[in-house]
């Protein structure tokens, strides 16, 4: 396989490719809708969707071959392309991955086609428009994912924003502006200090030219920041991921942004935009100011929230009786999760934190995508309208169960293994902060069994639930990946961990190493 | 060792890892046809609800379906029935095979000299740094006992449940989680790691969760199985912080590095002490001791075959397994060993009080077995592991006895009620029973049986095995680790002294709440209804076999283990088998913890022995003279009770007690707290829309300058150039 | 000469800040704002004698765009009275933000 890709070049046009073709997508789509403005909507929606479902069905399997075309052995750029962009100012198109980025650009890859056929029959106003715009929004995500200049991630990042905007904002529910207006404050609010810093950086970094840079290997190793400079830095980075990912108490347009949007809203929001918070601290927060990472209030900080966000995520999801809330609230849980693997510093514990990354994509993307098709049905998401509808939708049980213990992370599935992992790392280094987040194993279980139980359990009493169609087989079918990840993650995860491994390790010596190097005054705990 | 050497490498051993994979297959198959059969075929029962099974059995469920969808249920119906006949073949036969490799196993592991357990490693699991984790399973005379045990009663159980539940609609889908939940527990005992035996025991908990909730149309089943499955993951996040620690401190969880390592750990310290103390804490969740001791009765919802395995045989008994597997921990840390000896001892006692006043047949059975866990848990705390073991073994034969045949009579009691469309009374109420050895004779004897082994009459099996816990809780009293330690500011030897009593406590109060339900539900009047009465009948062979099957190994189940004391006064057999058998496992941490001088001489054994005899008979007498099933009436005739009868008959008022001590203050702070008073009053409100009102307060403010009247911007215009010319020569 | 001359200007010019501050009215005010150009158009005047003919080519240009500012002034003033029947500054608020 490796053989064959690399006699293809595989490596030097699978990126640019994945960038490109989205965007011929959103081209077409919008070229048929001119072309299309005499015919019926249901014209209009088929027509969308094949063509959507065509696109990314296209970027899926191309991509498929960077599971064995980049070497994880190493901790390097891989399948890099740089091409001058605005050089004057140090700009450059500059792309490429690691073991970390390939899997979420497959996460991204894979998981997207799933959404075209979640909203195959529930867009039907202006079904063009949405693709595009969803197809637009696929490549500011996987830009984020390459990016190897901070000018061009900020760009990539900036990109995300206004297709999910307006996907909001248009095909969303009651309160949609509502929403979508407070996810784009909050976002921006972020993303402006984080434009502030990175100016500052690249100004900063200047090449023998004297001209500004804002290549990431090149600041990573010539960056040092005089005083409370890297601090500052660092704040301002923290706030625009912490928005993102999002973090206690930067929250709280998560439930509002998720009830609201389309199914495949949700489930891009979920699986793959909340992890831009975490990749952001990842590849940029951590290995750029490794002096703020180990700074014992900075850290210590981090951590608190952190935590609370698992446990308070977590009993707040308890109480919610709109089901797509809950499981909004149970991802603020989850990626606390994620948040204190990352900042315990252990090999484990950010592998875990990987781990709870791609698994909750996968996770939370299949129980929204199974709201979606009850909401379809029954146009309530409203726990309380429901129950026993497992007498008369046993498939949609049988998988909403299978989810939902993904979900609480029960052994055998994916979302124990990254759980475990970070929380058997985080013991390591922050031991009280992992037990009191261990506690969330009771918190989940009861507000997830808690759903489950009035929803495909307890009597039939509500005589609308009697007549509910099972799910067809386009539904199962577009389950079905998701439930094979399931298992195959919790069953035998060591072709990710493997693949992450190298990446993981060489970030935690940085962030480690650089400390040692630099101790005047940052004592590492 | 590696595996390829070991003297097992080349025996029936080596298909080691057949033995979960079995039931996984029959659980794949059976639950293809379940959702199969359900999503081609329809719901089985749409319109009923199980409501006049009051107590979710099923075991009449043979009626004619509702006119609604008798149409299409009778055109279903007989690929309904070839469904359940594969279910009916695939669900017990993996067992049978499963239980056939494992006694080839057992044979294979007596004809080789072990000295290291047999690890056979399948794949690596979780490679992450120093963090090694591999699917491995192992054995040794440990899981060995635990996979006779487990698929041994496990095939009984499944042949028992083809009668059972023979009618049931869900029947494909009752063998699947059974299948399921056989997978998990040989998982659980053969795990080689603790992460492998975590997967196993959450797996357990979860098909535990499943099949309380069997009957998921009833809210209570389905709230008995949610509050079985929360109320173990409580123990389970004590399992969880064990192994954080565990890796922390010794950098691995596979059995034999910790039980190599172990000694770098100091000897009764605060690390060793606080492992062992969580993992307590997950066995209390799983074997339902106290605190955590609330979901086993609520669990009685489940189909009754269920009760027996999961709930008496093999699930509970997990976490004594896990104490018995972390031996070389609990025996250097004597605080711990002597916590979970005294939490088990009062378990013991108070489940004890609390059989003797319930009226649900299953219900005392429930209680019966967490006092008898607690009697497990003093043989494991004390030390004595084979002693433990061992009475976890002879429980589960005599307790899935008790169970099973608690089924049949429910079995028998459903079909009476059922021919006599009489849906109104209780199948499982005592009060509605007497007098049934009239019409289930060998049920009747069986169950006797059963009944003197958990009494501890010789020379039935619970006799020895409970003899031998005693013995140990007193022997330890002097010269062991336990003894010196202190719990709480008490001496061990004195903590172990009351563990001791407590023990002979309920060993009292066994007898006499067993000889009740006896009494009740077997003897005096026949309080069914002259209606009935004649429907009452002995349950089919296919689950009067398992029973005496049971019934054989009930009565001679002591036969595992004779104590010396006994084969020295009369050679009716080999001594100490058991603890042969468990030596290379659990044979240095018992010396450990017995140290020294803890033999006790063979008269204060006699002694002993006598003591606890007496007081067996002793409880059997007096429930005999002191009960009277003559003038009981039945369930709706019964006044309600007061006095100290009213709390035992409430349990104690515990759940009411955690309810609203822990469950509703969460759910309340969680809801008026953190929802609307942090999210969305604090977050939303104050910081996120108050600083809209901030931007748009300064925006009027703004807004005002613009007044819109030249005449003002003029005025501005002036005073502002006056200050600049001001501030100009200033600074000339 | 050249003291007067300021001087002069200075009057000019404040007397014309005070019309444009006090008067309402549009066609005053606006004849103010010429005042105080003339006023700073005297004032280059007088000081050319200093510094050069630079301040008398200044005051062409001002002249200019006076003319041209009055031009379009008056034609806004005009339109102003069309719409509203007055020219009173006090009516004319339709700035307001």
């Amino acid at each position: 396989m490796h053989g064959m890709l690399s006699s293809m070049n595989y490596n030097g046009w699978i990126l640019t490719t994945l960038l490109l073709l989205p965007v011929l997508g959103a081209v077409m789509l919008s070229v048929q809708a001119a072309g299309s403005g005499q015919a019926d909507d249901a014209t209009k929606m088929s027509s969308a969707r094949r063509t959507a479902l065509l696109f990314f069905t296209a970027e899926a399997v191309i991509s498929l071959g960077l599971w064995w075309s980049i070497d994880y052995g190493t901790a390097d750029w891989q399948a890099t392309v740089t091409v001058p962009w605005i050089p004057q100012w140090g700009i450059f198109y500059r792309i490429g991955v690691d073991g970390i980025a390939v899997l979420l650009i497959l996460l991204t890859t894979l998981l997207m086609p799933l959404t075209v056929l979640g909203s195959w029959t529930s867009i039907r106003q202006k079904p063009h428009a949405f693709y595009a715009l969803l197809l637009v929004l696929t490549t500011g995500m996987l830009g984020v994912f390459m990016a190897l200049d901070l000018a061009l991630f900020y760009v990539f990042w900036e990109l995300m924003l206004i297709p999910m905007y307006l996907i909001i904002g248009i095909w969303g529910g009651q309160r949609r502006l509502y929403a979508s207006l407070k996810f784009f404050l909050f976002t921006m609010l972020g993303s402006l200090l984080m434009l502030v810093a990175i100016l500052y950086i690249g100004l900063k970094t200047v090449d023998p030219l004297g001209r500004p840079v804002f290549a990431y290997d090149w600041i990573l190793q010539s960056a040092s920041y005089p005083g409370t400079a890297s601090l500052w830095l660092f704040g301002a980075f923290f706030v625009a991921f912490a928005v993102k990912v999002p973090m206690w108490p930067f929250h709280t347009w998560l439930p509002d942004a998720h009830v609201e949007a389309p199914t495949a809203g949700s489930v891009v929001l979920a699986s793959i935009m909340l992890k831009m918070g975490t990749f952001g601290f990842i590849r940029f927060a951590l290995p750029m100011f490794p002096d703020a990472v180990n700074h014992p209030v900075v850290r210590s900080s981090v951590i608190v929230l952190a935590v609370i966000g698992i446990v308070y995520g977590a009993l707040v999801s308890m109480v919610q009786p709109d089901f797509k809330k809950l499981v909004a609230y149970s991802s603020v849980s989850h990626l606390g999760f994620v948040m204190l693997g990352i900042f315990a510093l252990t090999t484990q514990s950010l592998q875990g934190a990987l781990m709870v990354n791609i698994n909750h994509g996968i996770s939370t993307g299949a129980l929204f995508l199974l709201i979606g098709m009850l909401y379809e049905r029954r146009h309530s998401r409203m726990i309380a309208d429901f129950g026993g509808i497992a007498k008369v939708m046993p498939v949609f049980a049988v998988l909403l169960t299978i989810v939902a213990l993904s979900s609480i992370g029960v052994p055998g599935t994916n979302g124990f293994v990254g759980e475990f992992l970070v929380l058997i790392g985080a013991f390591t280094t922050e031991p009280v902060a992992a037990v009191i987040a261990t506690t969330v194993v009771v918190f989940a279980a009861v507000y997830m069994l808690w759903a489950l139980q009035r929803i495909i359990y307890n009597p039939l009493s509500k005589p609308e639930n009697a007549a509910l169609k099972d799910l067809n087989w386009r539904e199962i079918g577009l389950l079905l990946p998701l439930i094979a990840a399931i298992f195959w993650l919790g069953l035998y995860p060591a072709p990710i961990l493997n693949r992450t491994h190298a990446v993981a390790t060489r970030i935690i010596e940085r962030v480690h190493g650089m400390s040692d190097a630099t101790s005047a005054g940052v004592v590492r705990p | 060792m590696l595996e390829s050497t070991h003297p097992l490498a080349d025996t029936a051993a080596r298909f080691v890892w057949w033995l979960p994979t079995l039931p996984l297959i029959g659980f794949l198959i059976n639950g293809a046809l379940s959702v199969y059969a359900s999503a081609k075929l329809g719901p089985a029962d749409p319109s009923s609800d199980h409501g006049h099974e009051a107590h979710g059995h099923s075991a009449n469920a043979h009626h004619q379906p509702h006119a609604a969808d008798a149409g299409h249920d009778g055109h279903d119906t007989p690929i309904r029935h070839r469904f359940a006949a594969i279910a009916s073949v695939v669900g017990p036969g993996v067992m049978v095979v499963a239980f056939g490799l494992a006694l080839a196993t057992f044979f294979a592991m007596r004809g080789v000299e072990m000295h290291s357990p047999y690890v056979n490693t399948l794949f690596s699991w979780l490679p992450v740094g120093a963090l090694q984790v591999d699917a491995a399973l192992q054995l040794d005379g440990l899981s060995m006992v635990m996979v006779l045990v487990i698929t041994g009663i496990g095939m009984l159980i499944h042949l028992f449940s083809v009668g059972y539940m023979q009618d049931d609609p869900g029947y494909p889908r009752y063998f699947a989680y059974l299948n399921l939940f056989v997978f998990f527990m040989l998982l659980l005992v053969l795990g080689a790691n603790y992460v492998v035996t975590f997967v196993g025991w959450e797996g357990v908990g979860l098909c535990s969760y499943l099949l309380i909730g069997f009957w998921f149309s009833e809210q209570a089943n389905a709230d008995a199985g949610k509050k079985a499955f929360i109320v173990n993951r409580i123990g389970d996040f004590g399992f969880m912080v064990a192994m954080f620690m565990l890796f922390a401190h010794l950098g691995t969880l596979d059995y034999t590095t910790i039980a190599a390592k172990a000694d770098q750990l100091p000897a009764g310290g605060i690390v060793v002490t606080a492992i062992c103390l969580f993992l307590f804490l997950g066995c209390a969740g799983k074997s339902a001791q106290i605190p955590l001791f609330v979901w086993l009765p609520d669990a009685m919802a489940g189909p009754t075959p269920v009760s027996a395995l999961i709930h008496a045989a093999t699930m509970v008994t997990a976490g004594v397994f896990l104490v018995a597997r972390s031996s070389m921990l609990f025996s250097i840390a004597p605080v711990a060993s002597l916590t979970v000896a005294l939490v088990g001892a009062v378990t013991a006692l108070f489940a004890a009080t609390i059989g003797l006043k319930q009226w649900d047949i299953k219900k005392v059975l429930a209680y019966s077995t967490v006092s008898q866990l607690g009697y497990m848990f003093i043989g494991v705390g004390v030390g004595a592991y084979t002693a433990g073991v061992f009475h976890l073994v002879t429980h589960a034969f005599f307790k899935a006895l008790l169970f099973l045949g608690s089924g049949s009579v429910i079995y028998a009691m459903h079909r009476a009620y059922h021919a006599t469309h009489h849906h109104g009374d209780d199948a499982q109420d005592m009060r509605n029973m007497g007098g049934l050895k009239k019409y289930m004779p060998a049920t009747w004897a069986l169950m006797w049986i059963a009944t003197l082994a958990i009494a501890g009459v010789p020379p039935f099996s619970g006799f020895f095995s409970k003899d031998e816990i005693l013995g140990a809780a007193f022997a330890r009293a002097h010269g062991s680790t336990l003894a010196d330690a202190t719990l709480l500011g008490l001496p061990g030897s004195t903590v172990l002294y009351i563990v001791w009593v407590l023990g002979l406590a309920s060993a009292l109060l066994t007898a006499i709440y067993m000889t009740r339900m006896m009494l009740y539900t077997f003897h005096g009047p026949n309080r069914t209804g002259a209606a009935n009465t004649p429907h009452l009948a002995e349950a089919p062979w296919i689950m009067t076999g398992p029973l005496v099957v049971l019934g054989v190994l009930s009565l001679v189940g002591g036969w595992l283990n004779l104590p010396a004391v006994i084969t020295d006064l009369m050679p009716i057999g080999p001594s100490g088998t058991l603890e042969h058998w468990l030596e290379p496992v659990v044979g240095e941490a018992t010396a450990r913890v017995a140290g020294t001088g803890t033999h006790l001489s063979a008269s204060t054994e006699e002694v002993l022995i006598g003591f606890a005899v007496a007081i067996a008979i002793a409880g059997i007498v007096i429930a005999k003279m002191r009960l009277k099933p003559e003038v009981l009436v039945s369930k709706s005739a019964s006044l309600p009770s007061n006095g100290i009868q009213r709390v035992l008959e409430h349990k104690w008022f515990v759940d009411e007690a955690y309810d609203a001590t822990l469950v509703k203050p969460t759910y309340a702070i969680s809801k008026s707290v953190l929802w609307t008073g942090i999210d969305v009053g604090l977050i939303d409100t104050l910081l996120v829309n108050g600083s809209a009102a901030l931007t748009r307060f300064l925006g009027w403010m703004g807004g005002q300058l613009q007044s819109g009247r030249v005449g003002t911007y003029a005025w501005m215009l002036v005073l502002g150039a006056l200050l600049l010319l001001r501030a100009f020569a200033r600074a000339s | 000469m050249l003291a007067e001359s300021l001087t002069l200007s200075a009057a000019l010019f404040t007397i014309g800040v005070i019309g444009v501050l006090t008067r309402r009215n549009a066609i005053i005010v606006f004849m103010c704002v010429e005042l105080m150009l003339n006023a700073v158009n005297l004032s280059f005047v007088a000081l050319s004698r200093l510094y050069g003919a630079t301040g008398q080519v200044f005051v062409i240009f001002v002249m200019t765009v006076a003319a041209a500012e009055a031009a379009v002034g008056l034609a806004i003033i005009i339109s102003i009275f069309r719409h509203k029947k007055s020219v009173n500054l006090q009516d004319i608020n339709i700035l307001r933000g």
